[in-house]
C-alpha cells in the first residue's frame, strides 16, 4: 500500500498523479506497446496524425490494434465496429467500478466526463491502486494527472513506432505487441488482493479462449458476466459460511 | 462500403471512437448514485476483471499483426515464463513482463517461421 499523500490544491495533485504516470510499471510497457501499434499503423498505410487521435479518442490498445488490423485488410466498417465495440465492453463495468472512488456527493457528472472518457486498464489498474490513499477531494485532479501521463506517453511513444516502422525486424515488432497482454496479465494479478479477483481472472483467462474456440457469439460479455459472477457468488458463499 | 470511400478521420469516429466509448458513457450513467462499497459495484469490478482476462487469453492465443507469426507454443510458454518470474520476484510487474519478453524473444528466435 502506498503511502497516504497530501496535496496543498488540485493543481499539485494532478501533477503527483502526472509523476505517478512517468514513474508507473505501466510508462515503460505503454511506451512499448505504443511503439507496435505505431509500426503497425504506418504498415497498414494510417497516418501519424490519425494514429495520435486514434490513441487519444479510443484510448484502448486492444482497440486500437483490431480497429488498424481490420480497417487494413480491409474488413467490412460494420465488422470492424462490431469487433471493436466487443473489446470495449471491460470499459463498462471498469467505469461503474471506479467512479464511486472518485467522487463526493456534491461531485458534479461534468467533471466526471474526462475520468470516464480517460478510463482504460493501465489507468483503471494504476487508479485501484492509487486513489484509495489520495484525499477524496483531489482524486479526480490526481486520475486526471495520471491519465494525461499514460496518454501522454502512448501518442509520443506511437509517432516513435510509426517512423521506426520501415526498420522494425518482424520478431521485435512481435514482441512489442506481446507487451499488452502481459503487462494486462502482471498488473491485474498484483491487484488481484482477494479471492474474488482472483477467480475472476482465472475464470476469465480460461472461459475467453474457450467461448472463441467454439465461437460462440458475444464471447468476452459473456465471459465476463459468467466468470465474474461464479467469482463473486464464490466470494459471498465464503462470507456467508465463516 | 469500405475503408477506402470515406474519409479516414470520419471511419476513426465512426468505426473506433463511438463502438468503444459507448461503453464508458453506460458506465457513468450507471455509475452514478453508486456506492463504492455496494454489492453491484464489487460485481461489476469480479465481471472487469474477467473480460480483461479473457482479452489477454485472447491476445496470446488469438493474436493479430506481427505477433501472429510467433507461433502459439511459444507464446503460450513466454506468458508462463513471464508468471513465474512475476511470483518469484516479490510480484513484480516490471520483472514479469521482462521475463515473458525475454522468453518470447529466445523462443522467437529458435522456432519462428
Amino acid at each position: 500500500m502506498p503511502a497516504p499523500s497530501t496535496f496543498p490544491s488540485a493543481t499539485a495533485a494532478f501533477f503527483g498523479g502526472l509523476k505517478s504516470a512517468l514513474t508507473s510499471v505501466f510508462f515503460p510497457v505503454i511506451g512499448g506497446t505504443y511503439i507496435g501499434i505505431g509500426a503497425l499503423a504506418h504498415d497498414f498505410g494510417f497516418s501519424a496524425g490519425w494514429l495520435a487521435l486514434s490513441s487519444i479518442l479510443v484510448w484502448a490498445a486492444p482497440a486500437q490494434v483490431i480497429l488498424i488490423s481490420a480497417l487494413g485488410t480491409g474488413s467490412a466498417l460494420i465488422e470492424a465496429a462490431i469487433a471493436v465495440t466487443l473489446s470495449a465492453i471491460r470499459l463498462f463495468p471498469m467505469v461503474v467500478a471506479l467512479l464511486p472512488l472518485l467522487r463526493r456527493q456534491d461531485t458534479r457528472l461534468r467533471d466526471l466526463l474526462l475520468p470516464t472518457h480517460f478510463t482504460a486498464v493501465s489507468m483503471w489498474v494504476e487508479s485501484l491502486r492509487l486513489l484509495p490513499a489520495q484525499p477524496r477531494d483531489y482524486r479526480i485532479a490526481f486520475c486526471n494527472g495520471l491519465s494525461v501521463g499514460l496518454m501522454g506517453t502512448a501518442t509520443s511513444f506511437g509517432f516513435v513506432g510509426f517512423y521506426l516502422a520501415a526498420g522494425l525486424p518482424p520478431l521485435l515488432a512481435g514482441t512489442l505487441l506481446f507487451l499488452t497482454p502481459l503487462s494486462f496479465l502482471m498488473s491485474t494479478a498484483r491487484n488481484a488482493q482477494m479471492l474474488i479477483d482472483r477467480l475472476a481472472l482465472l475464470f476469465g483467462l480460461v472461459l475467453g479462449p474457450v467461448l472463441t474456440a467454439f465461437d460462440v457469439g458475444l464471447d468476452l460479455m459473456w465471459t465476463g458476466v459468467v466468470g465474474g459472477t461464479l467469482a463473486y457468488a464464490v466470494q459471498r458463499l465464503r462470507e456467508t459460511a465463516t | 462500403m469500405n475503408a477506402v470511400e470515406l474519409s479516414p478521420y470520419l471511419v476513426l469516429i465512426l468505426v473506433g471512437f463511438l463502438p468503444n466509448e459507448i461503453w464508458r458513457v453506460l458506465g457513468l450513467l450507471l455509475a452514478r448514485g453508486l456506492d463504492e462499497d455496494s454489492e453491484i459495484v464489487a460485481w461489476s469490478r469480479a465481471v472487469a476483471t474477467a473480460i480483461l482476462a479473457g482479452v489477454i487469453a485472447k491476445l496470446i492465443l488469438f493474436p493479430s499483426g506481427a505477433l501472429a507469426n510467433i507461433p502459439l507454443t511459444v507464446r503460450v510458454a513466454a506468458a508462463v515464463c513471464g508468471f513465474i518470474a512475476f511470483i518469484c520476484i516479490k510480484r513484480s510487474v516490471f520483472a514479469g513482463v521482462l521475463g515473458g519478453e525475454a522468453a518470447l524473444l529466445i523462443g522467437g528466435l529458435l522456432f519462428a517461421r
